[in-house]
C-alpha cells in the first residue's frame, strides 16, 4: 500500500467519474465547491469502515412507492430495479438504499418547492431497501416529472429519481441521480453535464428493460450501480 | 474485471424528504453517561450558513472499536446552517487520537467533503498518523472547539480558514 500522506492532491482525480466540486455552469457551485487542494491520508480503518443497517430500518411498503398513501399517485407507474456491486463486479449485498423523487407533475412534497405544479395527496416520494444476496434492489414508482430550476433562463431538471447508498465503507458512500432514456433535457442540464466523461456519464441513465417491464402493469427500467475505489488503495484500484 | 465507478450527483435541495424523514443524529441519549453534544454550522464561500446542507459522522465506540450497529448519524442543517449531533467519544482506534470521521453534502456540492473532527484536549493528537502527515497550519483546523458542553465544529467551505478536506 502506498501512503501519500501530507502530500497535496490535484482536485480533479483522474481514477474517478465524478464530477468536480467548482463546475460554474451549476451555478452554486461557485460559493460551496472547496477551492484548497484535497488532502491524502492514509486510509486507516476509520475510512474502511461504515455502518450496517438491517431489516428494522425498513418497513412495509418503504420500497412501494405507490402504495404508502390511503388511494393510488397519479402519473405512469415504473419499476425501478438493479444491482450494486463492487468494481470487480461482487455483488454489495444488505446495503441501504434510499430513494426521494418528484411527483408525476415535477412537484416535491417539500416546503422549499414551490415550483406551481401540484401536490399529490398520495405521493411521499421517497423510499428505501436493503439489496438482496445478490446485491439487488427495486421500488414501485411512478415516473418523476420534469421541472424548472433558477440556475440560468428556462432552465429545467430532466427527469430524475436521485439515490443514497451506503456500501461497505463510509468513504464509499453515494448520492448520485438516475435519469431516463431518451430525456432531451439531458443535453442541457449543468447538474448530468458535470460529469464529462460521456462513458460516465451513460452510468447515470437507466435502461428501459423488457425484463422486468410487466404486462398490463407498469414500464420497467434498470438502473445498475457500482460502488467503491473510494476505500480500496491505489494499487487495488488499478 | 474493473467497472467504472457510478459517478456523483449532488444531493439537491430536497433531501429531506428522502434521508431526513426520521431524527438520526442522536447516537446515545441526550443526558446519558458521558453524552456530548457535536454542533456547528457549514458555511459557504460569503460566510452564510448553508441552510440546506446534510452532515453525516461515522466513529469508533468509546472502546475504539468501529461497529456496524453504533457510530453513524444524520443531520440536516436548519436555516442558520447549524447541524448537531449527541454522542459520546470515540476510543483511540489503531494508535490514532481519538476523532470522528465527517462527511457532508449539499446543494452546489457534486461530490460530497470528507473530513475528520479531532478534540481539542487530546495529548494523542500530537502523535495521530494522519494529524501528524498534514502540514503544520492544517492541523488545527481539524481540531474542534469546547464551548460549554459543545464540541464545536463548523465546516467552512471556502476562505482563509477553509476545512481541511480529504480525498476520498
Amino acid at each position: 500500500m502506498s501512503v501519500h500522506s501530507g502530500r497535496l492532491a490535484e482536485i480533479a482525480d483522474e481514477e474517478r467519474t465524478d464530477p468536480p466540486y467548482l463546475y460554474p455552469d451549476y451555478r452554486s457551485t461557485e460559493r460551496r465547491a472547496p477551492r484548497s487542494p484535497l488532502l491524502i491520508i492514509p486510509h486507516t480503518v476509520s475510512e474502511t469502515t461504515g455502518p450496517a443497517f438491517g431489516e428494522s430500518a425498513v418497513e412495509e411498503f418503504d420500497a412501494d412507492l405507490t402504495r404508502q398513501h390511503a388511494g393510488e399517485p397519479l402519473g405512469e407507474r415504473i419499476v425501478v430495479t438493479g444491482r450494486v456491486t463492487d468494481h470487480g463486479g461482487r455483488p454489495v449485498s444488505n446495503t441501504l438504499v434510499e430513494v426521494w423523487q418528484a411527483n408525476a407533475a415535477g412537484r416535491y412534497a417539500h416546503q422549499v418547492d414551490r415550483h406551481p405544479a401540484p401536490l399529490d395527496p398520495n405521493f411521499s416520494g421517497a423510499g428505501r431497501c436493503l439489496t438482496d444476496d445478490d446485491g439487488r434492489y427495486r421500488f414501485v414508482t411512478i415516473k418523476p416529472g420534469a421541472y424548472p430550476w433558477g440556475n440560468h433562463p428556462n432552465a429545467w431538471r430532466p427527469q430524475h429519481i436521485h439515490f443514497s447508498l451506503f456500501g461497505r465503507a463510509f468513504t464509499e458512500r453515494l448520492v448520485t441521480q438516475m435519469y431516463f432514456p431518451g430525456d432531451p433535457l439531458l443535453e442541457f442540464d449543468p447538474i448530468f453535464q458535470s460529469v464529462r466523461d460521456a462513458a460516465a456519464q451513460k452510468l447515470l441513465i437507466s435502461s428501459f428493460d423488457w425484463e422486468t417491464t410487466t404486462p398490463d402493469w407498469c414500464l420497467g427500467y434498470r438502473f445498475d450501480i457500482v460502488l467503491g475505489g473510494r476505500a480500496a488503495t491505489p494499487l487495488e484500484r488499478r | 474485471m474493473t467497472l467504472p465507478l457510478t459517478p456523483s450527483q449532488t444531493v439537491g435541495p430536497y433531501f429531506a424528504i428522502g434521508l431526513s424523514r426520521r431524527p438520526e443524529n442522536e447516537l446515545v441519549p441526550p443526558g446519558s453517561e458521558r453524552a456530548f453534544t457535536l454542533a456547528g454550522r457549514v458555511l459557504d464561500g460569503d460566510g452564510v450558513g448553508v441552510p440546506d446542507a446534510m452532515v453525516e459522522i461515522w466513529q469508533a465506540d468509546p472502546s475504539g472499536e468501529y461497529r456496524p450497529d453504533f457510530g453513524w448519524g444524520r443531520a440536516g442543517t436548519d436555516a442558520e446552517g447549524r447541524y448537531s449531533f449527541v454522542t459520546t467519544r470515540p476510543g483511540s482506534v489503531e494508535g490514532q487520537a481519538p476523532h470522528i470521521v465527517m462527511l457532508a453534502f449539499m446543494r452546489g456540492l457534486l461530490k460530497p467533503v470528507l473530513t475528520r473532527v479531532y478534540f481539542p484536549d487530546e495529548e494523542a493528537n500530537a502523535a495521530d498518523p494522519v494529524l501528524s502527515g498534514l502540514p503544520e497550519d492544517v492541523r488545527p483546523r481539524l481540531v474542534a472547539a469546547v464551548d460549554g458542553d459543545t464540541v464545536r465544529f463548523d465546516v467552512r467551505m471556502q476562505g482563509e480558514d477553509e476545512t481541511p478536506f480529504f480525498t476520498l
